[in-house]
C-alpha cells in the first residue's frame, strides 16, 4: 500500500514538473530575444571550440613590418602594435573569455549553494554566522570587491577567476538560503525528517533538485557579466597578462595606440559587447520564461 | 527618521571591521613579499629586514591587525607605501574629483535616462520607444571601458570637440580649493573660463561612467510610466479633460518615480565600481585611479584605504536613497 501511494506521488510530481518544463521551455521559444541571444552565445561557443583552429594567422605570432595595419582583405580586424592578426587574438580570445565565465560561475555557485544550503537548513548561529559573512561581502559594489581581492592576490587570470569567484558567492547563498526557510519547513522534507533520513541525504535529494532551477536561472543571468567582469579586470592590469589575447586586455594594449589604430580597440571591444549581448538576452529570456517571480530591472 | 538613521550608520563601524579583516587576510596569503618590494630589486636581505621592520610586517599577523585596527579608529589609515605620504590626506585629496566625477554621472542619468523612459512609455511601440528598448539592453552588455574609448574616439580624435583627459586644460590654473568640485569652485570664483574646461573635461568621463546606470533607469522608468498609464486614476484624470502634459508628468511620473529611485539608488553605488575603470581611461586624478597605480606597486596600505572608503561611501548612498524614499513617499515611515 505505501510503496504505490509513494509510486503514484512520484508519477504525479514527475507530470508536474515535466509539463511545467515544457510550458516554460514553450515560452522560452515565444521571446524573440531568446533567439538572437541562442543564436549569439552559439556562434560564440563555436568559436570558442573551432577559433584557434580557422583563425588565419599564428594570434602570438609578432611581425614588425606588419605592425598597426588597418583592416584589408588579408588582415580583416587590421594588425596591433606588434603585427599580430587582431582576427586571430580575438577568435583565440573567444576560449578565454568564456571559459573564464564558467569556471567562475561553477566556483561562485558551488561555494554559494553549499553555504546557502548549509545556513538555511541549519538555522541559528550558523545561519547568523554565515549572513554577516555575506553581509561584508555584500557591502561592496561586486566589482570593487573583485578589484580589491585580485588586488591583494596579484595580477594574473587564475586570481581573477579566484576574486571574481570570492565576490560573486554571497548572491548565491543569500538566494538558496531565502528558498529554504520556506522549503524546509514544507511536508516532503517533515516526511523526510520523520522517515529516518539524515541531514546530508535530506539537503542533497530533497533540498537542492528544488533549489536548481532558481540557481541555474541566476547563473544564466550572471555569465554575461562575469565575462564583463573578467575583461574589466583584465583591462586594469589584473587579469590576463600580455602576450594573452584576452579580449580586456588586449584593449588596454590598444589605449596607447588607438589615435592612430581606431580598429585595435574596437574589433576586441565589439566582440566582449556581442558576447555579453547573447548570454544577457538568453539570460533574460530564460529568467522571464521558468520563474516570473525572479524578474527584476537588472 | 533620526533615529533610524542613527542606527543605520551604527552598523558602519563593524562593518569596516569585518571588510577590513576580509582584506587583511587576503593581503597575507599572498606570496608577494611587499617588504621586497618597496626595498627594490637590488637590496640585499638586511635591507629588506629594514623595510619589514619599519613598516611591522615582521610582527605576528593577529597583533599586525590588532595595530591596524587601533590606528584605523584614530583615523590612520597608514602610509601609503609609493607615495610616502599618508594614505588619508591622498584620499582627501583625491575623493573631490571623484565626487565630481560620479555625481555628474548621476545627473546625466537622471536628465537623459528619465525623460527616455517617460517618452518611450508615452509613445509606446513607436520608433522612439524601439530605439530606448534596443538602448536599455545594449548599454548593459556594452563594457564601460570600451565605450569610454569609443566616446574618445568619436569626439575627441574625429570631431574633436572634447579634450581626451584630464580634469582641466594644462594651460588653466585649479580655480581656489572650497569644495574640491572644480565645476563649482570654477563658478563659486566667478571664473568662466575654468568653468567651461571643466565641463568639457567632465562631459565624456561622466556619461561613460552613467552608461551602467542608464540603461536600467530607463527600463524602470518606461516600465513603471506604463503599468501607472493604466490606473484608473489616469483614465480619470483623462475624462476631467485634463491637457496630457499634466497626465503624464502629474499622475503618471509621479507616481512611477519611486520604483525609480530604488532603481537609481542600486546604481549610483554600483557606479562606483565603474570609477576604476573611467579614472583610469580619461586620467581622471580621483579615487579609482589612485587605486589602480597601488594595486600595480602592491601598496597594500593604499588599496585598504580606498576599500574602506569605497564601503562608507556605498553605505552612506545607500542610506541617502533610503531617506529619499522617504521624502518622496509619505507612505514610508521608518
Amino acid at each position: 500500500m505505501l510503496s504505490s501511494t509513494r509510486a503514484s506521488a512520484t508519477s504525479i510530481g514527475t507530470a508536474a514538473g515535466t509539463s511545467y518544463l515544457r510550458r516554460s521551455f514553450r515560452l522560452l521559444t515565444r521571446i524573440p530575444g531568446a533567439w538572437i541571444g541562442a543564436a549569439t552565445v552559439a556562434l560564440l561557443v563555436l568559436v570558442a571550440l573551432f577559433g584557434p583552429a580557422v583563425a588565419p594567422y599564428d594570434p602570438f605570432h609578432i611581425s614588425a613590418a606588419d605592425k598597426l595595419q588597418g583592416p584589408s582583405p588579408t588582415h580583416w580586424f587590421g594588425t596591433d602594435d606588434l603585427g599580430r592578426d587582431l582576427l586571430s587574438r580575438v577568435l583565440t580570445g573567444a576560449r578565454i573569455s568564456l571559459a573564464v565565465a564558467v569556471v567562475v560561475l561553477v566556483l561562485a555557485m558551488v561555494l554559494g549553494v553549499g553555504l546557502g544550503l548549509i545556513a538555511g537548513y541549519w538555522g541559528g548561529w550558523v545561519d547568523e554566522a554565515l549572513m554577516r559573512t555575506t553581509d561584508v561581502f555584500l557591502a561592496f559594489p561586486r566589482l570593487v570587491l573583485a578589484v580589491a581581492i585580485a588586488a591583494t592576490l596579484g595580477a594574473g587570470l587564475s586570481n581573477t577567476v579566484l576574486a571574481i569567484a570570492l565576490s560573486w558567492w554571497p548572491w548565491y547563498t543569500r538566494l538558496v538560503r531565502g528558498q529554504l526557510l520556506s522549503m524546509r519547513e514544507q511536508e516532503y522534507v517533515q516526511a523526510a525528517v520523520s522517515l529516518g533520513a539524515g541531514r546530508p541525504r535530506i539537503l542533497l535529494r530533497h533540498l537542492l533538485p528544488n533549489v536548481g532551477t532558481t540557481v541555474v536561472i541566476q547563473a544564466s543571468i550572471d555569465i554575461g557579466f562575469a565575462i564583463l567582469a573578467t575583461a574589466s579586470l583584465s583591462f586594469i592590469g589584473l587579469g590576463a597578462q600580455p602576450p594573452t589575447p584576452e579580449w580586456g586586455a588586449i584593449i588596454a594594449q590598444a589605449r596607447s595606440y588607438m589615435v592612430d589604430a581606431w580598429w585595435y580597440p574596437t574589433f576586441p571591444g565589439m566582440a566582449i559587447f556581442f558576447a555579453v549581448l547573447g548570454f544577457n538576452l538568453l539570460g533574460n529570456a530564460v529568467r522571464d520564461a521558468f520563474d516570473p517571480r525572479l524578474r527584476s530591472v537588472a | 527618521m533620526a533615529a533610524y538613521i542613527l542606527r543605520r550608520l551604527a552598523l558602519l563601524p563593524p562593518l569596516l571591521v569585518g571588510v577590513s579583516l576580509l582584506l587583511f587576510v587576503l593581503t597575507h596569503l599572498v606570496p608577494a613579499d611587499p617588504a621586497k618590494l618597496i626595498a627594490g630589486e637590488h637590496a640585499g636581505p638586511d635591507q629588506v629586514a629594514a623595510v619589514r621592520h619599519a613598516f611591522g610586517l615582521d610582527r605576528p599577523l593577529p597583533e599586525q591587525y590588532v595595530v591596524y585596527l587601533q590606528k584605523l579608529a584614530r583615523g590612520d589609515l597608514g602610509v601609503a607605501m609609493q607615495t610616502n605620504s599618508s594614505v588619508l590626506s591622498d584620499l582627501t585629496q583625491y575623493v573631490p574629483a571623484t565626487i565630481e566625477l560620479a555625481a555628474a554621472a548621476m545627473l546625466l542619468t537622471i536628465v537623459l535616462g528619465i525623460p527616455i523612459g517617460v517618452l518611450s512609455a508615452v509613445r509606446s511601440g513607436s520608433v522612439i520607444d524601439l530605439l530606448a528598448q534596443v538602448l536599455s539592453v545594449s548599454g548593459l552588455s556594452f563594457p564601460i571601458f570600451f565605450f569610454g574609448i569609443l566616446l574618445q574616439l568619436i569626439f575627441v580624435r574625429w570631431l574633436n570637440w572634447f579634450p581626451l583627459a584630464g580634469r582641466l586644460a594644462i594651460t588653466a590654473t585649479a580655480p581656489p580649493h572650497v569644495t574640491g568640485l572644480y565645476v563649482v569652485d570654477s563658478v563659486l570664483a566667478g571664473n568662466l573660463g575654468d568653468l567651461r574646461s571643466a565641463v568639457l573635461h567632465l562631459a565624456l568621463p561622466s556619461l561613460t561612467l552613467a552608461l551602467t546606470a542608464l540603461a536600467p533607469t530607463i527600463r524602470m522608468t518606461r516600465s513603471t510610466m506604463l503599468e501607472v498609464l493604466s490606473q484608473d486614476y489616469v483614465r480619470t484624470a483623462w475624462a476631467k479633460g485634463l491637457v496630457s502634459k499634466r497626465v503624464f508628468l502629474h499622475h503618471g511620473l509621479r507616481n512611477a518615480l519611486i520604483p525609480v529611485i530604488t532603481v537609481l539608488g542600486l546604481y549610483t553605488s554600483s557606479l562606483l565600481g565603474g570609477v576604476f575603470l573611467v579614472e583610469l581611461i580619461f586620467n581622471w586624478p580621483g579615487v579609482g585611479l589612485y587605486s589602480v597605480n597601488a594595486i600595480t606597486t602592491l601598496d597594500y596600505s593604499a588599496i585598504m584605504g580606498t576599500s574602506l572608503l569605497l564601503t562608507v561611501m556605498f553605505v552612506l548612498i545607500n542610506l541617502g536613497v533610503d531617506i529619499l524614499y522617504a521624502v518622496v513617499d509619505p507612505r514610508i515611515r521608518y
